[in-house]
């Protein structure tokens, strides 16, 4: 077999490991949909969905086939192109950034020397699948869900990349697996705490999560910008909603809390105890905030959080700096 | 809040105590998780109705075992959404009962009127609502739907025998705690 190359071996190997990613997230987005509703249940004091299955674990498949099953409209009035490109857009550019997550020190599927740089264009590519799908419904509630979330998203993503600056200026690369090997002895969520804190703020509001969820305030506009998608095209909305939770928990463990990095379980172990920490986090968020009015969401982006990466990162420059003189 | 602070200031004294206020609401509702659920699985678990629950309709019987309705029809005259209906007849020994007791659950609206209207605490409401019906002709009770064979809450109140209402076996006069009659003849000049 003269043909069977190890390098062959390695693109396969490369493809394996990609596929069992990419399953792994969506259908760990998709289980997340029925985790949230269990938790938000036990911190309301009431049960949630147990009724399928045991303690309500096939409530997920009762709500795919129902989903599936679903009439798949599309409003006569709507802009059909865009119409359809929209969910599509949702799902993939959330579920591309996955490729710069190293999640062991054998497994992740890219390791790019851009790594970062590629998390936040396709977070900006995010912004057009909420804005097409807004637009192309003709629907006012929708447009008005549209334009908030856009400009919630772009003033959040200003401050987001401003505040992993310095995680980038500490570990001295964009690439993900440098970030974390530069986080053996220290996380960077002591030296950049100030960094972390924003980045979460904006990681929450670029997934659209409450309390930052006013694109889709159900009491003002009627579900926003996914107002007229019904069946699996919603379907995707919803998953990329719990993909990118997934996505922001995972980039702020490896770029805050050191990855895979920790005494004694394996390192898979430590990525996935860490990860589902911050999904805790965000469910408990959704739990527990009220929804801030719009144009305070606004103000405290700009006003509070844009501000402190600033001085973040200059300080952070100046530290370094200094210690390197 | 001084309003002539700098506005950074002023911001950053609003910050601290929101983040604080924040945080303490995580941790708030957090803790909820180690607190008891507050529902009650229902079919699995009954629910607890108190005695004088207001559910299903029922007619009792006086402790001897007969039929207190006296067909007086104030129940059915109480009732709001006019549900109930019925005619009365006559037995042999001059008792007054139902010929037919009837009442359209479908339009009741369990408000227990008929029951507060009842002179003989024949109509009484009970802590049962479990009676869904899939055809809603099922939900018409008839009487001997509604009857039971126990006296229901009140245990020894028995009408007929403190009420001056002469019957078969009983005169004018002779019920409980009943003077005899007056004789008006007597009270002539």
């Amino acid at each position: 077999m003269s043909w069977w190359t190890p390098q062959l071996t390695a693109i396969f190997w490369g493809m394996f490991q990609a596929l069992v990613i990419l399953l792994g997230v969506v259908l760990l987005g998709a289980v997340l949909t029925v985790v949230e509703r269990r938790f938000l249940g036990l911190w309301q004091d009431r049960y949630g969905p147990n009724r399928v299955g045991p303690f309500g674990t096939l409530q997920l498949v009762a709500d795919m086939l129902k989903i599936f099953f679903k009439e798949d409209w599309i409003p006569p009035f709507a802009s059909r192109g865009l119409f359809l490109l929209a969910p599509v857009l949702a799902f993939a550019s959330l579920l591309l950034s996955f490729l710069i997550i190293p999640i062991t020190p054998g497994w992740g599927v890219a390791d790019m020397h851009i790594g970062l740089l590629f998390f936040f264009a396709l977070a900006g590519i995010n912004v057009y699948s909420v804005l097409l799908g807004g637009w192309s419904s003709g629907n006012k509630y929708a447009l008005l869900g549209a334009l908030r979330a856009s400009a919630q998203t772009l003033s959040y993503e200003v401050f987001m990349g401003l505040s992993l600056m310095g995680v980038v200026a500490m570990a001295g690369s964009f690439n993900m697996r440098e970030i974390v090997a530069a986080q053996e002895n220290l996380w960077f969520i002591i030296p950049q705490f100030f960094g972390f804190v924003t980045f979460l703020v904006a990681g929450v509001a670029v997934t659209h999560r409450a309390p930052f969820d006013q694109p889709e305030a159900e009491q003002e506009l009627a579900d926003g910008y996914h107002i007229e998608y019904s069946g699996m095209k919603f379907g995707m909305f919803f998953i990329g909603e719990y993909v990118g939770m997934v996505l922001v928990s995972a980039l702020i463990v490896t770029l805050f809390f050191g990855g895979w990095h920790g005494p004694l379980l394996p390192p898979f172990v430590w990525f996935a105890l860490k990860t589902s920490g911050f999904l805790l986090l965000f469910m408990l968020l959704r739990a527990a905030l009220p929804r801030p009015r719009y144009d305070r969401v606004m103000s405290f982006g700009w006003k509070v959080c844009l501000p402190l990466t600033l001085i973040n990162l200059l300080a952070t420059g100046a530290v370094m700096l200094w210690v390197g003189a | 809040m001084d309003r002539n602070k700098h506005p950074i200031i002023n911001t950053a004294y609003q910050l601290v105590p929101a983040t604080g206020s924040l945080l303490r609401t995580l941790g708030t509702v957090f803790m909820h998780s180690f607190r008891k659920r507050e529902t009650v699985s229902y079919p699995e678990e009954s629910v607890y109705l108190p005695p004088r629950y207001r559910g299903r309709i029922i007619l009792t019987r006086d402790p001897d075992g007969e039929e207190r309705c006296v067909a007086c029809n104030l129940c059915a005259v109480a009732c709001p959404v006019d549900c109930i209906s019925l005619q009365k007849a006559e037995q042999d020994d001059g008792r007054w009962y139902p010929e037919f007791f009837r009442i359209n659950f479908s339009r009741c609206i369990f408000c227990g009127m008929c029951e507060e209207a009842c002179p003989t605490s024949a109509i009484q409401l009970t802590p049962d609502f479990e009676m869904g019906e899939y055809d809603r002709q099922q939900l018409v009770y008839e009487k001997e739907d509604l009857l039971i064979d126990g006296p229901g809450k009140d245990h020894d109140y028995h009408f007929y025998k403190v009420a001056g209402m002469a019957i078969g076996g009983k005169d004018k006069g002779q019920a409980k705690d009943e003077e005899a009659p007056e004789d008006v003849r007597t009270l002539l000049p």
